[in-house]
Parts: C-alpha cells; sequence; structure tokens
C-alpha cells in the first residue's frame, strides 16, 4: 500500500512528485509510456517558466523535474493508467501492463489531449499531412506551403517554428484577432513567410493520400474558398483529460475535474487532482506546478488527518512522525 | 535488444528482399515521441525475434527513404511483407496498443 500514487508526469504531475517526495510520502509516480513528460516534450523553447533567463527546451525542463522529484525517492514508473477505483478509503489504479497500484490517496494530473477540429478528413490524413505536433513533424515540410489553424500562443509557437522548414505558413482563425500574448502575437506579424487568414474556419482537408489542400469557410458570410497546401497543422487548442475519473468525480460545465475552492480536493475524500485538468483558463506550466504544489500539501494534510485519526490502514509506520 | 539502423543503401537487401516480415521505425534524434516508442518497439522485438524483424531508419541521414515513403509524421512505423508495405501505424502508443496493431504479425 501506498501513501500516494501521482498519475501524470506533466509540471503538474512532477511538481507534486517533488513536494510529496520531500514530504517522505515515497510518491509513486505513473508518467504514461510514450507521453511521460506531459505535453512539455513537444514544445522547443520555453521562455516563460521562471528561473530560465536564457528560456529552456521543453524536454530538458521535464527532465529536470524529473531529476528533482527522483532525488527526494519519487518512483517513476513508465506505464499507462487503464482504470481507477477511486471511492473506498484504498484507491486502486490499474495499468495497461496489468499492473495493480494501491493507495491511501490519489493525485489525477493527466494534463489535456490535442482538439481535433472535428471534420471527417482530419483522421484519414493524419499522418499524411494533417499534424498536431509541429516540433515532431515540420522537419517533413521543407520549402512548402502550410497551414496552421488556431489563434492562441501554442498556434503562433508552432507557425513561427514552422517557417524554419516551410516556404510559407498561412494562420487561419476564425476571429480577426488573437488571444496569443502580445510577444507571440509579434514575432508572428514580422516573420515574412507567414500570412493570415483571418475570420475563416476549416471545413475541409482535401487529398488522397496526402493533403493538396484546404477548403475554408468565412465565418462573416458563410463564402467558402480554396487554399492549396501541402500540410495543416491543428493547434485550437485542448480538452481535459478525464476519461479516466468518468462517473467517479464531479466535472465542472466546462469538463474540468471540479475542486473545491482554491484546493485540489475532488468530491471524493483522498483523492486530488492538479495541473490543466482541473484549469479551463491559464494552462500554463508555471501554474501547473503551482496546482500540483497545492496536491501535495492537500494529500500530505489528509494523509495526516488519517493517522491522527487511528484509521487501521492509515500505516503508521510511515506516518509516525506527523502522529508524534 | 536494440533496433539495428537500416540506411538507403542496406533498405533494399535488409527490408525489401528480407523472408520475415520487418517494422521499419521511421525516427529522428529532434522526436520525444520517437524516443520514447523505441525501447517499446526493442522489447516486441526481442519477444518476437522468430517472427518479425524491426529495424529503425533515421529520417535526418536518409531524406530519400522518408520521401520514397511519403513520411510526414514520425514515429512512423511502416511493416514491410514481401517489399510491400502491409502496414503502417502514424504516433507513438503503449505497448499493448502496438502490439494489437501488429497482432497479425505476433501470432
Amino acid at each position: 500500500m501506498h501513501n500516494v500514487i501521482i498519475i501524470g508526469s506533466g509540471p503538474a504531475g512532477y511538481t507534486a512528485a517533488i513536494y510529496a517526495a520531500r514530504a517522505e510520502l515515497e510518491p509513486i509516480v505513473i508518467a504514461s509510456s510514450v507521453e511521460a513528460g506531459g505535453e512539455l516534450m513537444n514544445t522547443t523553447d520555453v521562455e516563460n517558466f521562471p528561473g530560465f533567463p536564457e528560456g529552456i527546451l521543453g524536454p530538458d525542463l521535464m527532465g529536470k523535474m524529473q531529476a528533482q522529484a527522483e532525488r527526494f525517492g519519487a518512483k517513476v514508473v513508465y506505464d499507462d493508467v487503464d482504470s481507477v477505483d477511486l471511492g473506498g478509503p484504498v484507491k486502486t489504479v490499474k495499468t495497461m501492463l496489468g499492473d495493480t497500484y494501491e493507495a491511501r490517496s490519489v493525485i489525477i494530473a493527466t494534463g489535456s489531449a490535442y482538439r481535433k477540429i472535428g471534420i471527417p478528413d482530419e483522421e484519414r490524413l493524419s499522418g499524411r499531412g494533417v499534424s498536431w505536433c509541429a516540433t515532431c513533424d515540420g522537419f517533413f515540410f521543407k520549402g512548402k506551403t502550410i497551414a496552421v489553424v488556431g489563434g492562441g500562443d501554442s498556434a503562433m509557437e508552432e507557425s513561427t517554428f514552422l517557417t524554419r522548414f516551410a516556404e510559407k505558413v498561412y494562420v487561419v482563425h476564425r476571429r480577426d484577432s488573437l488571444r496569443a500574448s502580445k510577444i507571440m502575437q509579434e514575432r508572428a506579424f514580422s516573420n515574412p513567410k507567414i500570412e493570415f487568414v483571418w475570420n475563416n474556419e476549416v471545413v475541409g482537408i482535401d487529398g488522397e493520400n496526402a493533403v493538396t489542400g484546404l477548403t475554408l469557410r468565412s465565418t462573416l458570410d458563410g463564402s467558402e474558398s480554396t487554399l492549396d497546401v501541402q500540410g495543416l497543422f491543428v493547434s485550437i487548442g485542448n480538452d481535459p483529460r478525464t476519461h479516466l475519473v468518468h462517473g467517479q468525480l464531479d466535472l465542472t460545465a466546462e469538463g474540468t475535474i471540479a475542486v473545491e475552492g482554491r484546493s485540489s480536493k475532488t468530491n471524493i475524500p483522498g483523492v486530488f487532482a492538479a495541473g490543466d485538468v482541473i484549469d479551463p483558463t491559464y494552462r500554463q506550466a508555471a501554474t501547473a506546478a503551482g496546482s500540483g504544489t497545492v496536491a501535495a500539501l492537500d494529500a500530505e494534510h489528509y494523509l495526516a488527518s488519517l493517522a491522527e485519526a487511528g484509521e487501521p490502514d492509515a500505516g503508521a509506520d510511515q506516518l509516525a512522525g506527523h502522529v508524534a | 535488444m536494440t533496433a539495428r539502423d537500416v540506411t538507403e543503401q542496406t533498405f533494399e537487401a535488409e527490408v525489401l528482399k528480407s523472408e520475415k516480415p520487418v517494422l521499419v521505425d521511421f525516427w529522428a534524434a529532434w522526436c520525444g515521441p520517437c524516443r520514447m516508442v523505441s525501447p517499446i518497439l526493442d522489447e516486441i522485438a526481442t519477444e518476437n525475434s522468430d517472427k518479425i524483424d524491426i529495424v529503425k531508419v533515421n529520417v535526418d541521414e536518409n531524406p530519400n527513404l522518408a520521401m520514397q515513403y511519403q513520411i510526414t509524421s514520425i514515429p512512423a512505423m511502416k511493416v514491410f511483407k514481401a517489399g510491400e508495405v502491409s502496414t503502417s501505424i502514424v504516433g507513438a502508443k503503449p505497448k499493448p496498443a502496438l502490439e494489437a496493431d501488429l497482432a497479425a504479425y505476433l501470432s
């Protein structure tokens, strides 16, 4: 029986692990087999995480967070959670490789997943010109004309990054202004390879075996037009990853896990949530790290209260310090 | 067992003319998901060495192969059987999901 299992290994998961490990709770981090490190593994320069004045590469930042958690005794498991049973005093987590973990508390830090446009050809042409990861796939569009759909920071970062390879990058956005931060907007506006296509949404992707063009629809008058491109990068936001806890944890209207006030407490005692999975608004590496801190402190407090209450399965061995 | 590298020079002999099915993992050093899926492929290769061969093609060093097989997203895993692509998988996936995609070759 463990004290705390942390599901997820982005900034929220690893920061929770650092705090829980320093509290000698010996946390288990179930990091995922192929997505360990989370969303920042697919970014290049992170320029807004405090402490790195020259910026730091996303994978390097996550490597440092993991090393920091492991230094204090967190155990990182490269496996994927298949199901959870959170209701009772003993929480059960089952993984895809067939292992079962039991713990007195669980921190859900599963983050968010790329949002899809939701049009028929998107799936068919995925990996054939439609991509969600500029750093992974930009290389294959050397000298080509491509489009990025989206208007946030990620869309601006991807567009700017893609100009390293592509000859021309269209940014298709359904409004006439961006929600991206000013610095990212300026960078995109001043890039001669980037051209904005305002007030349009992508309604069709053309091509048999590879993307050859897009069908756009004006959000102003509904008129349709085509845009010849060989690639489409989708960067229209993320949705919280809550499928593991559906039916067990309360969700908000926005689809994030509901937590009590500024805490990480879900509707089930001993179950905490942190990072993008509870945050419909800010979704930054730094806010996720702060959120992971809150969750670890809440879990620590919960475990101490169990020990004080003298519950038989509260594991007095590891929590003796708190009882005294 | 670590998957061996195949190049434009050795691709025909080691992949197209192989008697066993060969999974080719198109990858690059700068691709995070590629690094994550690589040890999983090594495990699958070790556990099924009598049924399938698993090799890697570095797309930076072998751009012509990447172009020829229309790679636009990596990791891209293509199974070659008798010189033809018989299965294509795009993106890093957990081991059980990859095993399910490759079930026809592993049973």
